[in-house]
């Protein structure tokens, strides 16, 4: 079991490590500025990070909305439409950078009798996501714009906190001419980053959970990716289990592929019956020539 | 069984759909302007400027 949920700390790792592999970047505080940046990464991974390979789908967005060419974000929305088909929230599980740091957090054995699933009022907070989603990633980088029509990042701007810890504090640790020109954003943002990591010691991933815009947008996809969940209804005798298990605190026999959903298989390994797995396409096709023939 | 096979389906549709979009996209030149934000330092992403 604990091997298991070692292989994807170790997946997680390793995605991080290949996609921020750009050491120079660490050691000079500079970025990368290859045309592997031209391919958003799936993950919520700042491109402003030293090391980012790739571009983050959620500053990207914001970047093509608040241009004065375009109104629509094609490019971007096309790759989240096929990251979300393909996997659904399996990303923000597997292969979202600031959802290791979470994870590692949410780890450190501190204030262990204090640790809970979800922050009190999750019933309702969890749909704060889609509010900053729609309000500081679409809306006001596509209305709010300056003399030249160019609209600000603003998610990434007041927010986002994986820029904060990926992409600010090593550019500014290495960056003498940065380190210079730091003032009360950038204090904001440590301040909000603190905050989040101070409550991620008792609660599992507040900033999945309630914050991030990229988890709002694969969530939509959850009930029909590509991977997902099923479970058999003929060997499941709901005991709940997969609940206690579940970091996320879904009813996994009630509803299986929720929004919240971030497919880390905690529910799959515990399950006494086996009754939860992954949907094969080929499974399903065999399933349906069978009820076709009867 | 079949209500699974028509996700699948959907789920098909979709990737059509951000294939068609990835290539509008590029098509509209859409990729410069995520290159040129995401090769240089993003002043507000870090919390300067």
């Amino acid at each position: 079991m604990a091997k298991k949920r070692s292989f994807r700390l170790f997946i997680q790792c390793c995605y991080t490590a290949l996609t921020n592999g750009y050491i120079y970047g660490f050691k000079e505080g500079t970025i990368y500025k290859g045309a592997a940046k031209n391919i958003c990464l799936p993950g919520l991974n700042c491109y402003s990070c030293p090391g980012a390979l790739g571009s983050c789908p959620i500053g990207s967005l914001q970047a093509v909305l608040g241009s004065p060419s375009f109104k629509i974000a094609c490019y971007v929305f096309g790759f989240l439409l096929l990251f979300g088909s393909l996997f659904g929230r399996f990303v923000c599980g597997w292969l979202c950078p600031f959802g290791l740091i979470q994870d590692l957090v949410y780890k450190i054995p501190l204030f262990k009798k204090y640790k809970r699933k979800n922050l009190p009022g999750h019933k309702y907070l969890k749909y704060l996501k889609y509010v900053f989603l729609l309000i500081f990633v679409i809306l006001l980088p596509s209305i709010i714009t300056d003399i030249t029509g160019t609209g600000k990042p603003w998610y990434c701007e007041y927010i986002c906190p994986s820029g904060t810890i990926s992409g600010g504090i090593p550019l500014i640790i290495a960056n003498d001419g940065l380190r210079s020109a730091i003032g009360f954003r950038f204090a904001w943002k440590v301040l909000l980053l603190l905050v989040i990591l101070l409550c991620n010691l008792f609660f599992y991933r507040p900033f999945c959970k309630y914050l991030c815009p990229l988890g709002a947008t694969y969530s939509c996809f959850n009930k029909f990716s590509l991977y997902r969940y099923t479970v058999d209804d003929s060997k499941c005798n709901k005991c709940g289990k997969c609940q206690k298990v579940c970091k996320m605190d879904i009813k996994v026999w009630e509803k299986t592929n929720d929004m919240e959903c971030i497919r880390c298989g905690d529910c799959k390994r515990e399950c006494p019956q086996g009754a939860i797995s992954c949907v094969s396409i080929r499974k399903q096709v065999k399933g349906n020539e069978l009820d076709n023939r009867r | 069984m079949k209500k699974e096979m028509s996700k699948f389906i959907i789920c098909g549709i979709i990737i059509c759909v951000a294939v068609f979009l990835i290539i509008e996209g590029i098509a509209r030149d859409e990729v410069t302007t995520v290159f040129n934000k995401s090769a240089n330092i993003c002043m507000e992403c870090i919390g300067i400027g």
